[in-house]
């Protein structure tokens, strides 16, 4: 099931780019020393776009909870249902979450709570993007 | 004419506030309905503007007021329900000039302004004030009762109608792209990872139910009793169209969306507008209808820290939400006869009527209270109007709902189980939202 491509744009390039090279970079203030997904011009919390970087993450995370989609809006995906599309917490800091389809799950079997680390696969045109697997 | 949005200055949305200004002294008056309609038919008469006007001028009338003492309108610009008037698709204009049109051809088919209400009623002569409200009816309630209650306009239309076009919403656009934009890809709204538009709410009540111990099936109550209240609702889609029970049966059997939201647990789109008219409290006295008195508003601006709201942060937010609530109205959880709540996703009425604490309820506690007599004859009605999922998205059945019970003119809705006297509704999502509370007495 490959997902849309993707263009980088001008303020997720560094995203893109890091996941190419097998990187998962997130933003982050120096000012506030505070993650934040999905990318902003500025940091949400103190307002400036002046201190925001694109910090490496160590790649692993935890299950937060999960939904199986039977009826999705993009077109590319809807040959793959039923899915299981899940919410990453990151290491670093749970409160930042990322979509994870789940490779290799069967559908319906999430281990709530459980470790993920970080894969990297291709989508339609090529773009790599972070994706999510259970660690054994 | 320039219409402006209504600041953010005439919300409530921090709590501390105290009681509202003008507690008891706005009263509501007036209800409008047009018919329902699953989808627009292309014609003038069935547009969501002749559907407006059709609402206006029948609050008009249901208050016994003249048009001429209107001096105020305001509305909800947006009228989608998801479909968007594709800008390929050329705009109807044998349906555009059987109105007088304004300066958008869209209006009347695919948005609304107050430019376009007043040049298509002639009647309306002395509106002095116009004011656009964001999203729902929930928001222009909020907005007019304000505004009559400082003193900007006395006899206010508040506007909130709806259309719907031919095919599957959210599936066009960037749905069906091959490339998308690196922003998009990343959402936090549409994602390559494809979150269908009850997402978030599916995984809050996942997250409620690994919590609390409870499951999908215990919603099934709440639903019949929902689409039951909508049946008895004259004015919904369910009951002008599709007159048919929702059983228990029926609802576990229905389709995933995306599990654990089945097909029932998100509302149906449908063509439909409503009006109301506010008024002072002191001119309410004099009028056709008993009135029906603002204790106050409440308004909340929740935002998630990452990608979807965590259940921590909604329930951190309808908590809050509650306390401004009764904070607004001067009352306590107690007060409340009933609630109306919003419900489109029904997955999250839960978490609105936990916020409250309706009934005693504590976080985890509303499924297990969907397992005993919440109909309209008990002593505990949940959602008497039967909100979206009894008659269709439109965001304002529970707020003609709470009128129309506590004005003693429910019909067979009526709730039976408690005297109708104080209630509260309003929505939509629990983390953002606007909230009124309504009484038969101004104090
Ligand atoms: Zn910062």
């Amino acid at each position: 099931m490959a997902k849309q491509g993707v263009q980088p744009d001008e303020l997720t390039k560094p995203f893109w780019d890091a996941a190419t090279n097998g990187k998962l970079v997130i933003q982050n203030c120096t000012a506030c020393n505070r993650l934040q997904n999905p990318p902003l011009p500025r940091c949400g919390q103190c307002g400036s776009g002046d201190n925001l970087e694109w910090k490496e993450m160590s790649g692993r995370g935890t299950i937060y909870n999960y939904c199986v989609v039977y009826d999705c809006p993009i077109r590319s995906l809807q040959e793959g249902q039923p899915f299981n599309l899940a919410v990453i917490m990151l290491e670093e800091d749970p409160a930042i979450q990322m979509y994870s389809h789940l490779p290799g799950t069967p559908v319906d079997e999430v281990p709530i709570g459980g470790p993920v680390r970080v894969v990297f696969e291709p989508t339609a045109n090529g773009q790599v993007v972070p994706e999510w697997e259970v660690a054994a | 004419m320039t219409t402006q949005m209504a600041p953010e200055s005439m919300y409530r949305s921090t709590e501390g506030l105290g009681v509202w200004e003008h507690r008891g002294k706005v009263a509501s008056v007036g209800i409008g309905h047009s018919p329902t309609a699953r989808r627009w038919d292309g014609r003038p008469e069935t547009s969501v503007g002749a559907l407006s006007i059709l609402a206006m001028r029948r609050a008009i009338e249901d208050a016994g007021i003249s048009p001429d003492q209107v001096d105020g309108i305001v509305v909800v610009p947006v009228t989608t329900t998801g479909a968007h008037w594709d800008p390929d698709t050329p705009i109807p204009m044998d349906v555009v000039n059987a109105f007088n049109p304004s300066s958008d051809p869209l209006d009347g088919i695919g948005q609304l302004s107050a430019e376009w209400l007043i040049k298509n009623m002639p009647e309306l002569t002395n509106v002095k004030f116009t004011m656009n409200a964001p999203g729902c009816m929930s928001a222009a309630i909020v907005v007019a009762a304000q505004a009559v209650g400082d003193g900007l306009t006395s006899n206010c239309l508040v506007l909130k109608g709806w259309h719907n076009l031919d095919g599957r919403y959210n599936h066009g656009g960037s749905s069906a792209a091959e490339v998308v934009p690196g922003s998009l890809a990343l959402g936090p709204g549409r994602t390559i990872w494809g979150p269908p538009g009850c997402f978030g709410t599916a995984l809050q009540f996942a997250e409620y139910c690994h919590r609390y111990g409870k499951n999908h099936d215990m919603m099934a109550p709440f639903m019949e009793n929902s689409r039951r209240n909508g049946l008895m609702f004259p004015e919904g889609y369910w009951a002008q169209h599709r007159p048919e029970e929702l059983t228990p049966e029926d609802y576990l059997a229905a389709r995933w969306i995306a599990k654990p939201a089945n097909l029932f647990d998100n509302d149906i789109p449908i063509m439909v507008a409503a009006s109301y008219l506010f008024t002072t409290a002191d001119r309410a006295k004099d009028l056709k209808q008993k009135p029906v008195y603002i204790l106050g508003h409440a308004s909340s601006r929740g935002s998630a820290r990452s990608l979807t709201p965590t259940l921590e942060e909604v329930q951190a937010e309808t908590g809050s939400t509650g306390r401004k609530i009764f904070e607004a109205a001067g009352i306590t959880v107690d007060d409340l006869s009933f609630e109306n709540m919003y419900d489109g996703f029904a997955e999250f009425h839960q978490f609105h009527i936990e916020g409250l604490g309706y009934r005693g309820m504590k976080f985890g506690d509303a499924l297990d209270f969907y397992q005993t007599d919440i109909s309209i004859e008990g002593p505990n009605p949940v959602l008497p109007s039967g909100g979206n999922i009894g008659s269709g998205r439109s965001r304002f059945w529970m707020h003609t709902d709470c009128m129309q019970q506590i004005q003693g003119r429910a019909g067979a809705r009526t709730v039976t189980g408690v005297k109708p006297e104080i209630a509260v509704s309003g929505g939509p999502m629990p983390m953002g939202g606007n909230f009124t509370v309504w009484s038969a007495t101004p104090d």
